[in-house]
């Protein structure tokens, strides 16, 4: 019977709709979250932002999927792809991965990180441009010597990598160590840092269209 | 288990919400009213249940929505089929199906836009448009023939529209 409705070309119209329902959301208050994705040298990222401020950045390995479940679970369920949140930080992270910006002067709601991660967190803002700090000194930082391996922990699991920069944790034997946005993400980072990479061109950090 | 992102909601289901309210209001209108719809589901969807048949939950919104709507042009407007008929859509064989689904009468229309558009059971039916059972099958059988009949006069009387 229901061959009587063929679907027809809907996929217009629902563009549309999804357009529509973002920015009467966004005006009704009615967006626990907006999210886009943006492209970047290392990799597409997804930028995730509450009314209080960028709450989440995920690297592709991450999953943006998995990532957009877990802000529906610990932030709320109304999440929806939106611009205009996060083109104050999407400009910011243009400048910053093609050399034109050290610091990230954001609003950042840090929710998701809880307890000693949240230290973990704030203590990671204080790592300057092209520093790099050892696990264990970073946990001296924070007055808890010889609690490396929460540090690790705490960037593993940073929810604002690259803004809050836990690329810039490396091991104390100077090689890299782990990252969430894999290891060739962390050195490419480092070396931008450095000085030793040209800059990214812009075209690789565009707005991929949603 | 919690609620998946509205976002992945939309994707997944706002092609049937445009339908239903497609056939409520005709192809004109039909957008308007799955804007509202969206929106009223997204202010109601942090207080649903996780287990909840999302699907079914926004055919009733986008139900009512466009009952609401077909009623405020009922008023202030000629009826949906004769805007469609003004402002055919890119597709008019399909915008006159929906057009004529959006001219049938009230309980009709809501019987065949909820059964056969939003695929409730009957009961969820029923209980929809706050009637029997029985009731809202009649109502779905008597669209439907009227539909057929539509449909019939359409393809033999005006071959070449």
């Amino acid at each position: 019977m229901t061959d009587l409705f063929p679907a027809a070309a809907e996929g217009d119209a629902v563009g549309r709709l999804r357009s529509r329902l973002a920015s009467g959301a966004d005006a009704a208050g009615l967006l626990d979250v907006a999210y886009r994705s943006v492209d970047s040298p290392v990799g597409p990222l997804l930028l995730a932002a509450t009314p209080l401020g960028v709450v989440r950045i995920a690297f592709d390995v991450q999953g943006h999927d998995a990532a957009l479940a877990e802000l529906a679970a610990n932030v709320g369920p109304r999440v929806l792809r939106a611009g205009a949140r996060l083109d104050e930080p999407t400009r910011q992270l243009e400048e910053f991965f093609t050399g034109r910006r050290r610091r990230f002067e954001l609003p950042l709601d840090l929710r998701l990180a809880g307890g000693f991660r949240r230290r973990v967190a704030e203590a990671l803002a204080g790592i300057g441009y092209g520093e790099t700090v050892g696990y264990g000194a970073l946990a001296a930082r924070l007055g808890a010597p010889g609690a490396a391996r929460a540090v690790g922990t705490g960037c593993a699991r940073n929810p604002l990598p690259v803004v809050l920069p836990c690329h810039r944790v490396v091991r104390a034997d100077g090689s890299v160590g782990d990252y969430a946005g894999g290891a060739d993400a962390k050195r490419w980072l480092l070396d931008l840092e450095r000085g030793d990479r040209g800059p990214a061109p812009a075209a690789a950090c565009r707005v991929q269209p949603a | 288990m919690s609620l998946p992102p509205f976002a992945a909601v939309v994707d997944e289901h706002a092609a049937t919400v445009l339908r239903v309210c497609r056939a409520v209001v005709g192809p004109t209108d039909a957008e308007d009213a799955a804007a509202d719809a969206l929106l009223a589901a997204l202010e109601a969807y942090p207080r649903l249940r996780p287990d909840s048949d999302l699907r079914a939950w926004l055919v009733t919104i986008a139900h009512r929505k466009a009952v609401d709507l077909a009623r405020r042009r009922g008023r202030s407007a000629p009826v949906a089929s004769v805007a469609a008929a003004a402002h055919p859509g890119p597709e008019p064989a399909d915008g006159a199906l929906w057009s004529a689904v959006a001219a049938l009468p009230v309980k009709q229309r809501s019987a065949v836009t909820l059964r056969y558009v939003g695929d409730l059971a009957y009961a969820e039916v029923a209980a929809e448009m706050g009637v029997s059972e029985a009731a809202a099958r009649r109502s779905a059988a008597d669209g439907l023939a009227a539909l057929r009949l539509h449909h019939r006069r359409h393809t033999t009387e005006e071959p070449t529209r």
